[in-house]
């Protein structure tokens, strides 16, 4: 069956979408999101949409499930490289993605996503002592 | 095969028979006397166009004495042909090809659309008399000639009515256009920092003209925040609000930090007044302070150098033993 490739990057997962998504794709990059988080203990989850040309109502609520879910698995979640045209289409439908980061490129989502690690660390380090 | 039964039905029937036969009858009478008294008649008509009180004398004589023969004679063809009912079949092509070049051409003159029609009416008064003469004696024929040639006139006088209309719409609407994209411009304001200036009311046309253009400069610059500049527009309702906060989101979901300044007075009254919610949104008074916020954010400061600051005095030091 069709997978999503999802890479390890030092504390960081990386999932580019490179085709487009159909729900049962969708379901599937869920389920194997959450376990690879459990699995690898990732702090940051980096999904780069740049290739998606259509994102309907379903992606985009499973964006921001993925994002609840790895929230609560202790995973900050960027999504970047949303084209404009999806961006309006996702505005229009009402899904503005509250709970999601989201970056303009995979580099400025790797600096999001290691800034906010770095500054849990000093909050987490600052409650400790 | 199922059209060819039914034509012959409705050749059957006596009614539609005779009164074609007599439409028909005058239609090619009335084509026989524009060919005969042609002359006659344009001669006629141009005389009492150049007589008209109510003439534009943007007009070149030479020029309507052209049209005018033309149109007599593609009228002629026209009638001719026996589709006086309906001037958009295809034997009124020609005609009708003139009448739009003569329209657009005296629109572009800067005639009235009534003074446009006036060289079609004015037709009539050389044709009445003329028809006149020739069916004087049979009432019927009298009639139905007149009810002919007005109608038929009427309706190629209101065709060029209808064509300036048309052109003033295409103006109007490449103007509408021409002026959505000048009034939209985005700009490069620091490495990463775009400015949106805002001028005029925001509809929904022109919300998606503008987002559309922000979204693009996003990707096509990698700035990461954008300064939405609302000094230029004159009143923020509820839906400009909201056309507002969907700009944003969708600036947002691209990965980009956007900072709404330019709020005047009454506008921060009126959002308050309204319920409006901006809370997520960072708003600013002025564009040299989001400016500002932009440039604290990208880690960047702006400093007085020693040499700038220091140049006035100096100046003035210098100027004064000079002066005394």
């Amino acid at each position: 069956m069709e997978r999503i490739p999802i890479l390890k990057m030092g504390d960081s997962l990386l999932v580019s979408i490179q085709v487009d998504m159909h729900d049962r794709l969708a379901m599937t990059l869920q389920d194997d999101l959450t376990g690879k988080i459990v699995a690898t203990r990732a702090k940051g989850v980096l999904i780069d949409i740049s290739s998606l040309e259509v994102v309907d109502s379903f992606i985009g609520r499973m964006l921001a499930n993925i994002a609840a879910m790895a929230r609560i698995l202790d995973a900050r979640t960027v999504v970047v490289g949303m084209r404009p045209a999806v961006a309006i289409t996702l505005v229009e439908l009402g899904l503005s993605l509250t709970g999601v980061r989201t970056a303009l490129n995979v580099e400025k989502g790797m600096e999001l996503i290691k800034r906010t690690a770095d500054s849990e660390d000093e909050r987490g380090g600052s409650r400790a002592s | 095969m199922i059209i060819a039964p039914r034509l012959k039905l409705f050749k059957n029937n006596p009614f539609a028979w005779r009164r074609s036969d007599v439409t028909g009858n005058v239609q090619s009478e009335v084509a026989a006397l524009l060919g005969q008294q042609e002359s006659e008649i344009l001669g006629d008509w141009l005389r009492t166009q150049m007589t008209d009180p109510r003439r534009s004398h943007l007009l070149d004589e030479k020029e309507v004495r052209r049209q005018s023969g033309e149109f007599l004679s593609l009228l002629r063809t026209a009638v001719q042909s026996g589709r006086a009912d309906d001037i958009t079949a295809r034997e009124w092509d020609e005609l009708r090809r003139l009448l739009e070049d003569l329209s657009r051409g005296r629109a572009r003159l800067g005639l009235s659309p009534s003074q446009t029609a006036m060289f079609i009416f004015s037709l009539k008064e050389s044709l009445y008399p003329r028809l006149r003469a020739a069916f004087g004696t049979d009432a019927d024929r009298l009639s139905s000639s007149l009810s002919l040639v007005n109608q038929l006139l009427d309706r190629l006088g209101l065709y060029t009515t209808e064509i300036f209309q048309k052109g003033r719409e295409e103006v109007i609407s490449r103007q509408q256009q021409e002026m959505l994209e000048l009034s939209t411009p985005v700009v490069e304001l620091w490495e990463g920092i775009l400015a949106l200036p805002l001028i005029g009311t925001l509809d929904s046309a022109r919300t998606q003209v503008v987002m559309e253009n922000l979204l693009q400069r996003i990707v096509d610059t990698g700035a990461g925040i954008a300064i939405i500049d609302i000094t230029g527009v004159p009143t923020v309702d509820t839906l400009v609000a909201q056309h507002l906060l969907k700009t944003v989101a969708a600036a947002r979901l691209m990965g980009a930090d956007c900072i709404i300044s330019g709020i005047r007075p009454q506008i921060a009254q009126t959002i308050v007044h309204l319920g409006v919610e901006l809370q997520d949104v960072v708003t600013k008074a002025t564009l040299a302070d989001a400016l500002s916020v932009a440039m604290r954010r990208l880690g960047l400061a702006v400093q007085k150098t020693a040499g700038a600051a220091g140049k006035p005095p100096v100046a003035r030091a210098a100027d004064g033993p000079e002066l005394a």
